[in-house]
């Protein structure tokens, strides 16, 4: 693979992380990352979405009329979304149910619909397939780091293995208030990283 | 009864921002100043309640008769889009003062996911119509309260010294993580 494509990749991973440097599509990253498992399931079911969005998309640029291409991106987007969670529902039903109403909802997720309209909708379908992947990586990567964090500090474990006793475990990081303190750290640490 | 519990329920208990994380885009968006806050607010309340009318109404009368349920997301986003349109134009036609009030913020909702969201949740939780309106209004107002006490809170931390890299969203995200911890006390209060 040339230069130019491994950076689009890295570009999604790194420069232009979805939730670490652009802030968007915080809801599910908040909300199913009370585990490091169901961050990571949500990551790629995002990822999916994003992938299959940005090639049909990229296929279909020049057939959309510029002035309903908002619309006509979200229907796509949305078919996209019901194709997912119509899959989930038949094959991994306990997942599912624990990501619930946030695999609808990523049909109004910034993400998805911020790379149809900035990157899709202006590049060819190859590129626009590997800024999905790269895009989707980032945001995997985010929500499996912010899941290990909470799940370790919450449980005492990583991934459902036991790294120390779960009464020593902080419940707060599991719950509501947990999120948002352990995200706030995290983009902190980026910050400071970046500015670095 | 029923209804008073829904009420506290939606606007305290389970909380639509701080307890089930939906709508912290316009969340950390708009909340910077109470007035922005209170318009959108307004905007999120009259939204929310005619969207889940609508959606309603169409999943029971169109999606459930023709066994077309999996076509729920793609119902009612676009049905949830076209309304928002079609609230800008009649408010800018028969109330321009509250087409000046809310305007701004109408395109926002499109993407709040709290709208799409409610609509779900209300099929999920088996609610009748008049059920889904109060659940869709107080989850609005829950919405609306917590962004205006977090507005406020924001404008007093502009004026703090923060370090480098505390200052804009990790801050916010503390603020708001904080302010969860408080409505955790809620907890218990109905089932």
């Amino acid at each position: 693979m040339s230069n130019a494509k491994f950076k689009i990749i890295l570009n999604g991973l790194i420069n232009e992380n979805p939730t670490f440097v652009l802030i968007l599509g915080m809801c599910p990253t908040l909300a199913t990352t009370s585990s490091a498992i169901n961050g990571f399931s949500m990551g790629l079911a995002t990822s999916f979405v994003l992938i299959g969005s940005n090639v049909a998309i990229s296929l279909l640029k020049n057939l959309i009329p510029d002035k309903v291409r908002i619309p006509a991106y979200v229907v796509v987007i949305a078919t996209f979304v019901s194709v997912v969670e119509m899959v989930m529902q038949a094959y991994v039903p306990a997942l599912y149910a624990s990501l619930g109403i946030f695999i609808p909802l990523i049909v109004v997720n910034c993400i998805v619909l911020g790379r149809a309209e900035a990157f899709a909708s202006k590049n060819s379908v190859f590129d626009s397939a590997l800024d999905g992947i790269g895009i989707g990586l980032g945001f995997t990567f985010a929500l499996t780091l912010l899941g290990m964090v909470r799940e370790f500090l919450g449980t005492g474990k990583i991934f459902s293995m036991s790294v120390f006793p779960d009464k020593y475990g902080m419940l707060i990081f599991i719950l509501a208030p947990g999120a948002f303190i352990a995200l706030a750290y995290l983009i902190a640490i980026v910050n400071k990283l970046r500015k670095a | 009864m029923t209804y008073i519990l829904i009420f506290i329920s939606a606007v305290f208990v389970n909380n639509i921002v701080l307890s089930q994380f939906l709508g912290i885009c316009p969340f950390l968006g708009v909340s910077k100043k109470i007035n922005t806050a209170l318009g959108m607010s307004g905007a999120v309340v009259f939204v929310m309640t005619i969207s889940t009318i609508f959606t309603y109404v169409i999943q029971k009368s169109i999606l459930e008769p023709y066994h077309i349920a999996f076509l729920q997301t793609i119902t009612y986003i676009l049905v949830i889009a076209a309304l928002v349109q079609l609230v800008e134009i009649i408010l800018k036609k028969i109330s321009p003062a509250l087409y000046q009030a809310l305007g701004v913020f109408l395109p926002l909702i499109t993407t709040n996911c709290t709208i799409l969201g409610v609509a779900i949740m209300v099929i999920q939780k088996n609610f009748n119509l008049l059920e889904s309106v109060v659940f869709a209004v107080s989850t609005a107002i829950g919405f609306g309260l917590a962004l205006i006490l977090f507005s406020g809170i924001r404008e007093q931390l502009s004026m703090a010294k923060l370090p480098k890299g505390m200052e804009g969203t990790p801050i916010a995200l503390l603020t708001a993580g904080l302010l969860a911890l408080a409505f955790m006390g809620f907890a218990g209060i109905v089932k």
